[in-house]
């Protein structure tokens, strides 16, 4: 089974690592220079992957949670713990490339911006969820613990989305909810998408072996 | 039903013997509130803070009801109470509604003090009723998620710090319509400007109320 493993986690590298020299060629060679905001646009296309994934592996830790509480196993645990630490390290890439998109264009490094803003509350969430593992008296203990702050966390995060955008305004991404991107930005934007979705969940997969893992060797040295 | 509401009236009026007794809770954060006041008129010229008292007053409650949600249940763990409040012959979600009712007639009765001192430091206009509306709301908010999160705490290493870590985030959103619906109110716009920044106060109230009495039985378990 560890085998099968293994090679799965290798196909998933060579997938994502195909699919982001396909991403790179698109968006630096084959996608036309965006008219108003120029080249800086670019970084869109790498935004738009890292906001997703702050989401994605926040809805995985949310369902992970429900099932832990749940069944008690604790391989859900694991999934979810693995998810918020990989969702933490794409969050904090969304925030980054969010400022450096956001200085050419507004002038400054940070702007109270509804997407910007939410994104820093969730990045704040994920953060709380790891630190109430840490602080927890006994492992069992921090595990359901973070699986509450897990499950409340991701329902929160709608309302969080809703209060900022009524608090300052629109943002220029929801053109690509209005269908207002042109064929060949959508086509880099999804290929993008891809690539760091397939990289996202061989993290993961390399996160959840590793825990498995140190739990062996927990285990070994007890007995 | 009723005999739900009766257990939970019951655990409320517990919180309340012993908070008249004691007096631990509102005396404590009464205090806190006003002294936030005191030091943000420091910190911002006092004749421009006009712009900002929504934020100020905000911040205020914020901050002193996250330090009475922090007592509520130090104040059990430490006597050991807790542990004679889950052998209670009722259902978690009995003993959450009950904490966190508690938790929130300590926080309105900070506000009901607060808020005429605060109108009268600051030269505000004079009371009007849709503060009322707002601040219940926004308490409600911060009673439903604060009353889970700081039983949680509670059981942490680092209790003071974890209640605020936890809370403000998630009631990022309550603060943020709290404040925009109270700036409103002090421009004395009409009912219908506020009724946006309510709904998201009450829905966060609703779907909160009801998933932490859910998962409340996940924290308190041994």
């Amino acid at each position: 089974m560890k085998e099968r493993g293994v090679m799965r986690s290798n196909s998933l590298l060579g997938l994502s690592f195909l699919l982001m020299v396909a991403a790179l060629y698109l968006v630096f060679v084959y996608v036309p220079t965006e008219k108003e905001m120029g080249i800086v646009q670019r970084i869109f296309y790498l935004m738009v992957p890292m906001g997703w994934l702050a989401l994605l592996s926040f809805l995985i830790v949310f369902i992970g949670s429900i099932l832990y509480l749940r069944k008690r196993e604790s391989r859900w645990d694991i999934l979810a713990h693995s998810s918020a630490e990989v969702g933490i390290v794409f969050t904090t890439l969304a925030l980054i490339t969010g400022a450096i998109w956001a200085k050419p264009i507004w002038g400054v490094w940070w702007t109270w911006e509804p997407r910007l803003t939410a994104t820093l509350v969730l990045w704040l969430i994920y953060l709380a969820y790891l630190m109430v593992r840490s602080f927890a008296t006994e492992e069992s203990r921090g595990a359901r613990f973070a699986a509450v702050v897990g499950i409340i966390g991701f329902i929160d995060i709608p309302i969080v989305a809703l209060a900022t955008t009524l608090w300052r305004g629109m943002h220029p991404g929801a053109v690509i909810f209005e269908g207002g991107l042109a064929p060949s930005m959508l086509l880099t934007l999804l290929v993008s998408i891809a690539a760091f979705t397939a990289l996202y969940f061989c993290l993961l997969g390399r996160r959840i072996g590793l825990r498995e893992v140190e739990a062996e060797i927990k285990k070994l040295s007890q007995d | 039903m009723k005999k739900f509401l009766g257990k939970v009236l019951t655990i409320l009026w517990k919180d309340i013997l012993s908070e008249l007794r004691t007096r631990d809770i509102v005396v404590s954060v009464l205090v806190f509130a006003l002294l936030v006041i005191v030091i943000f008129n420091f910190a911002f010229e006092p004749e421009r803070v006009g712009l900002v008292a929504a934020g100020i007053l905000w911040v205020a409650l914020t901050f002193a009801g996250v330090l009475g949600l922090s007592r509520s249940f130090v104040l059990e763990k430490d006597k050991d109470c807790l542990e004679g409040l889950m052998l209670c012959p009722v259902d978690r979600e009995v003993i959450y509604f009950g904490k966190m009712l508690g938790s929130l007639t300590f926080i309105l009765v900070v506000a009901v003090i607060v808020l005429p001192i605060f109108f009268i430091l600051f030269n505000l206009p004079i009371f009007r009723p849709e503060l009322v509306l707002i601040v219940v709301l926004a308490t409600i908010g911060f009673a439903s998620v604060g009353t889970l999160f700081s039983a949680l705490a509670v059981n942490t290493k680092a209790r003071e710090i974890m209640l605020p870590i936890l809370f403000f985030p998630i009631v990022a959103p309550v603060i943020i319509a709290a404040v925009k619906a109270t700036g409103l109110v002090f421009a004395g716009e009409s009912w219908s400007s506020l009724s946006s920044w309510l709904q998201i106060m009450a829905a966060f109230d609703i779907i909160f109320l009801v998933v932490s009495s859910l998962v409340f039985e996940f924290i308190v378990e041994e």
